[in-house]
């Protein structure tokens, strides 16, 4: 086993929010000392000069696409755990919708059995919350319980019955598991961007953010009721931030997340009609944009997620309105977030890394990992002042579909250790 | 037949001359030079159709594209017929004859297609944007036919041609789009091109086929008809597009008429030289009576052979910026 001392880098605690200096030394899976000027113990010990570096307990991505099984040409298990360890992530969760839908245990133990032989990130799977995703049979939340699924969700789709999403929340209160919501009332979906000036210029159908609301609306209603974990996946609407900004004050369990597209681009991008500008929910107006920001700055939204949706290209170079939803993240989100959020003045590191650490592990049920003795030695070293470009072509995910290429960000991990192994170093 | 008056606003007196565009994707982009441009184009092609000869050398040795994703009569014809009067030879391209129902995409057979040697392709699809994804993949120019609910932009032309050449300008005109406008592409194109060429627009129609915040592209929105008439020196009265409204936008088809079809009774209310457009076909007794679509208030017909004269412009004007494109 390699020993590793970290030497020089500022240690975050996303607790206190605060940056210390700190050496770090690693000994097998663990953190055995954390202190100024540790002394190089010799032998094998790998010594990481960490100058200037960030070291943060490992960032999780709780909102990612694997495609398998069924698409392993857009993605697999293997590449988006590799894609996730150079994105800095040690843990990421992938959605359910694949082909066959992972809404049984034998699909979840799948998942697990791919990501083992990989030996990249951890990957933990979220289960249906229906079977085959169909929104009309409650799917078997104990077994996959015991197969290890750490949150449920139908994402790609709402759970258009009340009655069904009533009976999911009340079911699911004995495993104490999330479920995850993508939040779109179905009759008034179907468009391909945001309803807006926009889509009536472009001619486009458009999704109102009323669609995101109304079921936001309806199921904190049902959490009122009820009671169970709740969490809006993806939020993208100023009224749906509100909501869950009053539901927290309530006391409710209601928790959510935003992706970096939704910060940093508006409906506008999609007058060039590239497909790399279709997602869902999509791309908003600006001022769902600042509500968003509004959200993040006050605790609203508690983790930052990428919805990594890979597809294949000639699925996504065909004409706007009959492209599939998504693009990629895993590898340029911390940057896009550091752009959108700390470069901006709206966070410090330490605030936007407990979005990316703290709050997804909060969400899927995952001890915290602080960066501490005793701690399991998951760790990711960030460069806040690495100057970079995007560069699709670099990416370890098999897809391509990605708005970023090209753009110039500032910040990236540079080395992610995962139970104390260096599994990923730029 | 409505009286022909001196045309009094023209490129010439703006700006000398004001055409490098490769593509005709919108009017959205065009400005009040480069409108007026085409539509002084199309004035010098207007007097061919005229002679006893009907064809001019400006494209000969091109070959023209139609590639047509969507069914169309008039459009296709109106380019064809223009591209023949330009002497270009003209391939015809039609959905139901092509290898795109064997699962091939756009871009796959604009390539084939372009690698035969074409110079312009004048495409028509279903799908908003598509012309635009084909300017970015193949080097001919690209003529947008009507994408979607976006953009129709040589029947904007042809409107806005139409317009000036009765009403004398459009600058000051106050015109009402009446009907699906949601749905529209040709409500679109009008839009961009009148509101650039200084006329006020009113859309009227059902608000559930009133797109949202419409009213940011310059437009003053209505739902009353009779109210707006009596304002109005130009009525373009769209097609009610049956295939296009997927779920029900309104009540019966008699409510439809009741409230936003044209017809004597309330055609009475109009000025008496206002002028009548529709980019057909016409549903006749729906959205426009028999009685006023061919009476002398109608430009209808006008509109389709100045479609001609407009394409004609069009081809030329895209053809003339890919030579100067060529030459740097």
């Amino acid at each position: 086993m390699t020993n590793i001392l970290i030497q020089n880098g500022q240690v975050v605690d996303t607790v206190s929010l605060k940056l210390k200096k700190a050496d770090v030394r690693v000994r097998d899976e663990k953190i055995v000392e954390v202190g100024p000027k540790l002394k190089p113990g010799g032998g094998d010990e790998r010594v990481v000069d960490a100058k200037g570096l960030l070291v943060s307990p490992g960032l999780v991505d709780i909102h990612v696409h694997l495609r398998e099984p069924g698409d392993e040409d857009e993605e697999t298990v293997a590449s988006g755990a590799a894609a996730a360890l150079a994105g800095g992530f040690t843990d990421i969760a992938c959605m359910p919708n694949t082909t066959p839908a992972l809404d049984n245990e034998a699909a979840i133990e799948f998942v697990f059995r791919q990501a083992f032989r990989a030996k990249a990130a951890r990957v933990w799977p979220v289960g249906a919350i229906t079977k085959e995703r169909a929104g009309k049979e409650l799917a078997e939340y104990a077994q996959m319980v015991r197969g290890g699924a750490v949150a449920f969700s139908d994402d790609g789709a709402g759970i258009a019955s009340a009655g069904v999403m009533a009976k999911a929340l009340k079911y699911m209160q004995p495993f104490e598991r999330t479920l995850i919501q993508h939040c779109e009332e179905p009759t008034l979906a179907g468009g391909v961007m945001h309803g807006g000036f926009h889509s009536t210029r472009l001619g486009l159908p458009g999704v109102p953010a009323l669609a995101e609301e109304l079921m936001i609306r309806r199921d904190i209603a049902l959490v009122r009721s009820i009671g169970g974990r709740y969490h809006v996946a993806h939020i993208s609407t100023k009224v749906g931030v509100e909501r869950v900004r009053e539901a927290k004050k309530e006391g409710l369990h209601v928790t959510t997340e935003v992706c970096p597209h939704h910060l940093l681009l508006t409906d506008e991008a999609v007058s060039t009609y590239d497909t790399n500008y279709k997602m869902s929910p999509p791309l908003r107006s600006p001022e769902h944009v600042a509500a968003l920001f509004a959200g993040l700055k006050d605790g609203t939204i508690d983790c930052l997620v990428t919805d990594h949706a890979p597809h294949r290209p000639e699925e996504k170079e065909v004409e706007f309105l009959n492209a599939p939803f998504g693009i990629i993240g895993l590898e340029c989100s911390l940057g896009l977030f550091a752009k959108a959020l700390v470069h901006s003045g709206r966070l410090s590191w330490p605030a936007m890394l407990a979005k990316m650490t703290d709050g997804p592990r909060d969400v899927i049920g995952r001890p915290r990992v602080a960066v501490a003795v005793g701690q399991n030695a998951d760790l990711t070293l960030i460069d806040p002042a690495r100057e970079w470009t995007v560069d699709v072509s670099t990416f370890r995910s098999k897809s391509r579909n990605c708005p970023y290429d090209g753009w110039q960000l500032k910040g990236r991990p540079v080395m992610t250790i995962l139970e104390g192994k260096i599994k990923f170093e730029l | 037949m409505p009286r022909t008056v001196r045309t009094v606003e023209s490129a010439a007196r703006t700006e000398p001359l004001a055409w490098t565009r490769k593509h005709l994707l919108g009017l959205e982009d065009l400005s009040r030079a480069e409108l007026l441009h085409a539509l002084d184009t199309a004035t010098g092609f207007k007097s061919v159709s005229t002679r006893s000869i009907k064809k001019v050398p400006a494209l000969r040795g091109k070959v023209v594209v139609n590639l047509f994703f969507e069914d169309s009569t008039r459009t296709r014809m109106s380019f064809a017929l223009a591209a023949q009067r330009l002497s270009a030879d003209v391939l015809e391209f039609s959905k139901s004859a092509s290898s795109v129902n064997k699962g091939e995409t756009l871009i796959d057979t604009a390539r084939n297609i372009e690698a035969m040697g074409v110079d312009i392709m004048v495409i028509r699809h279903a799908a908003a944007g598509a012309p635009l994804m084909l300017a970015r993949s193949v080097k001919c120019a690209v003529v947008n036919a009507g994408d979607g609910q976006h953009e129709h932009p040589t029947q904007g032309l042809l409107d806005l041609f139409t317009m000036r050449e009765i009403k004398g300008h459009i600058e000051g005109l106050t015109v009402a789009i009446v009907g699906d406008i949601a749905h529209s592409r040709v409500a679109r194109s009008n839009i961009h091109g009148l509101r650039t060429l200084g006329a006020r627009v009113i859309v009227v129609g059902p608000n559930t086929l009133i797109p949202t915040q419409i009213e940011k592209m310059g437009v003053e929105v209505s739902s009353d008809f009779d109210a707006v008439l009596p304002q109005c020196d130009v009525v373009n009265m769209l097609r009610v597009q049956f295939e296009r409204i997927q779920s029900s936008q309104f009540p019966s088809v008699p409510e439809y008429h009741r409230l936003f079809g044209l017809h004597k009774e309330r055609f009475k209310r109009a000025k008496k030289d206002v002028l009548i457009l529709h980019p057909g076909p016409i549903n006749r007794g729906l959205e426009l009576d028999s009685a006023i679509a061919d009476g002398p208030n109608s430009g209808i017909l006008r509109q389709v052979s100045n479609g001609l004269a407009v394409r004609m412009g069009v081809l030329y004007l895209v053809n003339q910026a890919m030579l100067a494109e060529s030459e740097i």
